[in-house]
């Protein structure tokens, strides 16, 4: 197991929103939990079962922070070995459902 | 040595009569029928040291029972043989080096047994000549490689000898050919001698001896994918192989490598290919073995023809009943042939797709890995343009003129281009990237002391490359410095991916050299199963009306 912490600053704050969950904790798959937070910025900490990939998760969660600029949330990632590609589709997933909460 | 009167120009016929002579003297032979016990006997009696002898094993279908009579010879007697084969598969097929039975090898691929080829070369025990694709094995079969004794397999034979081969038909009546006409010598085996064929795929005059084996040959159910096991990563990039290459370029006629990736996009055409309105207007003809995720687009009236290189365990009774769709003789069941397969996949098809472990920024790509020798079989034979070419298709011709455009002199001569591509994760089980800046096949080069590094398909052959973040498009780069951008900016979070130029990437995307899933109106979000034809074995069980019966390692019912 790994525990990495990032925080991306700027974005514009979501809107009050329920914690929403998507994904499943499963080989090659993530659970990805995401929750209102008082901060201005995006907090995200992941739980990986792969150890050194610390610069790949650094650049596909700053990709994401890019892609969707929003602040006010905090993310939890518990990972069994997901490939970038599916990280980025769970997030999204997960940004698409609370959008359509709002 | 023979008794035979010499002359300079029937010296083969010569040997070969002498040979069938000591052959038929020996207790266990009647006539081409030879017991069983007495195999090894047989091949002492027709092989001589330094023969060049074809073992029939592809990656499908087994001289199996032959291999182990072949190991099973008495050293002093026959060898330093030139094995000439497909595939490499079986134990037997690499302990015969190991006992000094035979010393040269020239092959296709040796998946299985790669690692030990490697030990065994390292250890000086055998030479390699090459290592082909398919069609060119074969073909130099019929030049500088014409067997002397060729072991194959039938699934019967009759008591003269004439050979049903089946469905798994494949390698053989290439082989057969080569040795029969060439005063070569075929020994066969059976899974069973009969009174009456279902139909003759050989006939008897090209085959010397047919020996019934214990046990039925091994045939191995290579192609077939358990839809389950899909993910939704491969949903979606077989939705953007769908609208963003297929329907794109109106792609008729293709062949398909093995994998998830391909079986996702077969999966794909009766529920998403349908939706966009592609039936009739893409994938109608296929040089395909009979894949089990092809049948709901069969089913769904997608498909008018499929030929087939070897055929597939479990798929026999659902092809009998698709005649119109498959290649079948007059007793119904599946006629494969893997030359003129290839030979269709090559010439006749406009678009080939397959899967790499590795490819490197020039779009180099080789399944070949460190201390591994293993070959690629029949896919540089897909995957490379069709030079020789000639008839058009709207395909074919719009990816010439993308490769061409604006071109002068001979490279600006017009014609059209094979679409190669290659579908690819970026990143592999285990966080393996397949984009690298260096292919391990350089450092194999080196190490196995090979004339030239193992690339399975070449860059310059290649016209597309899938991943999951977009489509590159590499017709139309202009210059190297284009088409390796294009390659990093669908290489992902890949270390090769994140050393892109943003600037140039942004460049390549505004000219659609490069397409993400947003250009090409897909949202990920979308990429689900439920889009799936059939989501598990027993769907495709369903889907085939029952005809389609899976072998018991992929049935969990």
């Amino acid at each position: 197991m790994e525990s990495l912490n990032f925080a991306f600053d700027g974005g514009r704050p979501l809107a009050s929103f329920a914690p929403t969950l998507v994904g499943v904790v499963a080989s090659g798959n993530l659970e990805v939990l995401v929750e209102p937070s008082a901060d201005t910025g995006c907090r995200i900490t992941v739980d990986t079962s792969a150890r050194g990939f610390a610069p790949v998760w650094e650049a596909v969660l700053r990709d994401f922070h890019e892609r969707h600029g929003v602040a006010g949330l905090a993310v939890a990632i518990h990972d069994m070995g997901a490939t970038p590609a599916v990280v980025s589709l769970r997030l999204d997933q997960a940004i698409a459902a609370i959008a359509g909460d709002a | 040595m023979t008794a035979v009167a010499e002359s300079p120009w029937t010296r083969q016929r010569d040997d070969r009569a002498a040979r069938l002579a000591r052959a038929g003297s020996l207790a266990g032979v009647r006539g081409k029928l030879v017991d069983a016990d007495a195999t090894i006997s047989l091949l002492e009696a027709l092989i001589e040291p330094g023969d060049r002898v074809c073992l029939e094993g592809d990656n499908q279908k087994q001289a199996d029972f032959l291999a182990r009579a072949l190991a099973g010879v008495t050293p002093g007697r026959v060898h330093d043989l030139h094995m000439v084969q497909s595939v490499l598969s079986l134990p037997e097929h690499l302990d015969i080096f190991e006992s000094g039975i035979a010393s040269r090898l020239d092959f296709s691929f040796s998946g299985p047994q790669s690692l030990r080829l490697a030990q065994l070369l390292g250890q000086g025990k055998l030479r390699i000549g090459a290592i082909h694709t398919y069609l060119e094995l074969f073909g130099r079969y019929f030049v500088d490689l014409t067997p002397k004794v060729a072991l194959v397999a039938a699934q019967m034979a009759d008591r003269q000898g004439n050979l049903y081969t089946g469905p798994n038909t494949e390698d053989t009546p290439a082989i057969v050919e080569a040795t029969a006409f060439k005063s070569g010598i075929v020994v066969a085996q059976v899974d069973r001698i009969v009174d009456a064929l279902p139909r003759v795929d050989i006939p008897s005059d090209w085959v010397d001896f047919v020996v019934e084996a214990p046990e039925p040959a091994f045939i191995e159910p290579l192609f077939t994918r358990d839809p389950a096991q899909i993910s939704e990563i491969q949903v979606l990039m077989a939705m953007m192989a769908i609208k963003g290459i297929y329907a794109e370029y109106g792609v008729q006629s293709l062949n398909h490598g093995i994998g998830f990736d391909t079986a996702a996009i077969e999966l794909l055409l009766p529920t998403y290919g349908e939706r966009l309105g592609l039936k009739g207007r893409i994938c109608r003809h296929w040089a395909l073995n009979p894949h089990p995720a092809l049948i709901p687009a069969i089913e769904a009236g997608w498909v008018e023809s499929v030929h087939s290189f070897g055929s597939e365990l479990g798929m026999e009774d659902y092809v009998r009943a698709r005649p119109d769709v498959f290649f079948t003789g007059p007793d119904g069941s599946l006629r494969s042939n893997r030359a003129f397969c290839q030979a269709a996949g090559h010439y006749a098809c406009d678009l080939f797709i397959g899967s790499t472990l590795q490819m490197d920024m020039a779009g180099n790509s080789s399944t070949a890995t460190l201390g591994r020798i293993a070959g690629f079989g029949g896919a540089p034979n897909m995957g490379s343009d069709a030079r020789g070419r000639r008839h058009a298709s709207e395909a074919w011709l719009r990816a010439g003129r993308e490769a061409r455009g604006g071109l002068p002199g001979a490279r600006g001569t017009p014609r059209g281009q094979k679409l190669v591509v290659q579908m690819v994760e970026t990143f592999r089980e285990h966080m393996q990237p397949a984009f690298v800046e260096t292919l391990d096949a350089w450092k194999l080069a080196e190490q196995a002391g090979m004339p030239l590094p193992p690339v399975m398909i070449y860059g310059d052959d290649v016209t597309h490359v899938l991943t999951e973040e977009g489509i590159a498009n590499l017709l139309l780069c202009r210059d190297d410095e284009e088409r390796e951008q294009a390659i990093r900016g669908v290489a992902g979070f890949t270390p090769a991916g994140r050393a892109r130029d943003r600037a140039m990437v942004d460049k390549l995307r505004a000219r659609g050299v490069i397409r993400r899933p947003a250009d090409l109106g897909i949202d990920p979000r979308d990429a689900t199963r439920n889009l799936l034809a059939a989501r598990s074995m027993r769907d495709l069980v369903r889907a085939s009306g029952g005809l389609y019966r899976p072998p018991r390692r992929f049935r969990n019912w």
